[in-house]
């Protein structure tokens, strides 16, 4: 037992219900919530600091004992990427405050901010499967209002079809947990990972298993991300940011909790389908991204991209890729965070979001070029940065598979990366400059420097993630051993 | 008992999905309340149907009706709720912004 796991939660529901009686004053506004992301952070540091000197913690929701009751679990895995998600969370706000504008601001954009953080970090924390689905819906519905936040034409017309896609895989979330609790009887997950090795993974587990698949996969954008490039591209640059970086990597983590802890039995038929999947999303999300030529567009394909990388991993399975795939989600987080933040300033300093019409940035923004530049090469994986070890371990495991035509197909689809990337790099840095007119008055300067140190707050993560990989890998080690060994959740679960 | 709610979850969800397949936005997010009661109905006949028994007597009643799966039910039909009258009134405004209700003119790229 131990009370710290909730505070995640808890400090961003609070810090929500406190901004929304704040509505006209947004000076206070920022400041509260600039607070609240701090201690978060503090507080997600510190239980990963519990989790590595004593093991996993538990927390028991109201006493009672699993297989009873909610159960709230944090493994290795899930408190990485809780403090990933305060840390994005904190930049993200503060890129916010001189990006968002006054109009979003007064309407409530705070709180619904921190509403989507506590879904998120509840979906995380969890260690129970329907809780999961309402932790999904509380980070839904706040994405849902911040994806039409503003209202305009765009926002109206994308979010409607962002919300249908969601409330259909939410729908098909309940039916497959609805099965799975008539199959087995239980909703926690340790508890249902001991129940389906009992009962065995036969013909109709297996199908639960694939329903489970395609709704993760909704919402991940694996294979089923038809939804993604236009809904992604609709908000401004802040909100499309925290979507990119954190959304589609919960619907990520549910497929590496679920498959690695309770349907891991018959990876011939789960595994291979989603081989499969990860597969066609490299290679469609790479045509996407070599396709279009506006930056949103082209940076939303290369989510699409990562997460097909992601899978990968977790179709090998072995504790190489599985390490891999923790150490890739955590960078492919921070990076495309920072990807965003950075596409979103060089479309305010272009005043376009066309590759066609821009050009020249590098004169009067050279500290934006060189930043998206060496992002760029670390979202690609060149080392020494942060995405070469994760995509290392992933192809080394996914080799010791024999997955060579998947290892082939993700070598190729990091090269797509690195030329759309660049693409964007050489369009808006280089030629003739063409800058937007309103780019030079003093308050817009200030913004932008504003926005330039918060980019620069992850531009340090990301190179600090590269070069102490070592030190960075022992937290991710554990994590990935707790994956293969499902074992050790359940014994922490279940037995204390 | 079984057979009887299979069917009807069964016409529910026919009924939901030709619905959300149909061009005017009203229509697809009824088709999505029929799909949302139809896994509410799901959820309760998978915990088994029993007749004459009420959740939780005591620990001596000779019979109970499993209590877990009403309180799913609950939470997830107040969720649906919300997403329900979101989705209404987003459809609105939308309709009041874009002045059309149909899926086929909101596909997008022409005026961008």
């Amino acid at each position: 037992m131990n009370n710290t796991l909730v505070l995640p939660l808890i400090i961003p529901l609070l810090t929500a219900v406190i901004l929304v009686f704040l509505k006209g004053r947004i000076a206070l506004q920022r400041w509260i919530s600039g607070l609240s992301g701090l201690v978060n952070v503090a507080v997600a540091a510190y239980i990963l600091y519990q989790v590595k000197t004593d093991g996993i913690q538990t927390l028991y929701m109201s006493g009672w004992v699993p297989p009873y009751g909610i159960v709230f679990v944090a493994d290795m895995l899930a408190t990485l990427l809780v403090l990933t998600t305060t840390i994005i969370g904190l930049f993200c706000l503060l890129y916010s405050f001189r990006s968002i504008g006054e109009e979003r601001e007064r309407h409530y954009y705070y709180p619904l901010f921190q509403f989507l953080l506590v879904g998120v970090s509840g979906s995380f924390l969890t260690g129970d499967i329907f809780n999961l689905f309402v932790c999904f819906e509380v980070m839904l519905i706040s994405s849902y209002a911040l994806i039409v936040h503003g209202g305009t034409k765009l926002q109206l017309r994308e979010s409607l079809k962002y919300m249908l896609v969601n409330i259909l895989s939410s729908a098909l979330f309940v039916a497959a947990v609805a099965y799975l609790y008539g199959v087995t009887g239980a909703l926690n997950m340790a508890d249902l990972s001991v129940r389906v090795a009992e009962a065995g993974q036969g013909g109709i587990l297996n199908v639960i298993a694939v329903l489970f698949m395609i709704v993760f996969a909704l919402k991940a954008g694996l294979l089923l991300f038809f939804w993604l490039p236009g809904s992604y591209g609709a908000p401004p640059a802040a909100i499309r940011t925290i979507f990119a970086a954190l959304l589609t990597k919960v619907g990520l983590y549910a497929l590496l909790r679920t498959f690695t802890l309770i349907f891991y039995h018959d990876p011939s038929v789960t595994h291979s389908w989603m081989g499969w999947m990860a597969g066609a999303t490299m290679v469609l999300g790479a045509i996407g991204a070599v396709a279009y030529r506006d930056i949103p567009r082209i940076l939303n394909y290369n989510v699409v991209i990562s997460v097909g990388f992601i899978a990968f991993g977790l179709v090998s399975a072995n504790q190489d890729a599985l390490d891999g795939a923790v150490f890739y989600l955590i960078h492919d987080m921070i990076g495309k965070a920072l990807l965003f933040l950075l596409g979103g300033m060089i479309i305010t300093a272009a005043g376009t979001k066309k590759l066609d019409e821009m050009g020249g940035l590098i004169k009067r923004h050279p500290y934006l070029g060189w930043m998206f530049f060496v992002t760029a090469l670390a979202i690609a994986g060149i080392p020494p940065l942060s995405g070469f070890a994760g995509k290392l371990m992933i192809i080394r495991g996914g080799f010791a598979e024999e997955h060579y035509v998947l290892a082939a197909v993700s070598v190729a689809s990091s090269f797509i990366v690195l030329y759309s990337l660049i693409r964007i790099f050489m369009a808006a840095f280089w030629g003739k400059e063409r800058l937007a007119a309103a780019e030079t008055t003093p308050a817009r300067a200030s913004d932008y420097r504003m926005k330039l140190l918060s980019g620069a707050g992850l531009f340090i993560i990301v190179i600090a993630m590269g070069l102490g990989a070592e030190w960075v890998y022992g937290f991710v080690a554990e994590a990935g051993q707790t994956l293969v060994q499902p074992a050790i959740y359940i014994d922490a679960v279940l037995k204390e | 008992m079984e057979l009887y709610m299979s069917l009807t979850i069964g016409v529910l969800f026919t009924v939901g999905v030709y619905l959300i397949l149909s061009k005017s936005l009203l229509r697809i997010i009824l088709g999505t309340s029929f799909l949302t009661h139809g896994v509410h109905l799901l959820l309760l006949t998978m915990s088994r149907l029993k007749t004459g028994a009420a959740p939780l007597l005591g620990e001596k009643a000779d019979s109970y009706v499993d209590p877990l799966p009403q309180a799913l039910i609950l939470t997830s039909i107040v969720i649906s709720f919300g997403v329900t009258s979101f989705f209404i009134v987003l459809a609105y405004k939308a309709y009041r912004k874009l002045g059309t209700d149909d899926m086929e003119q909101l596909r997008g790229e022409q005026h961008e």
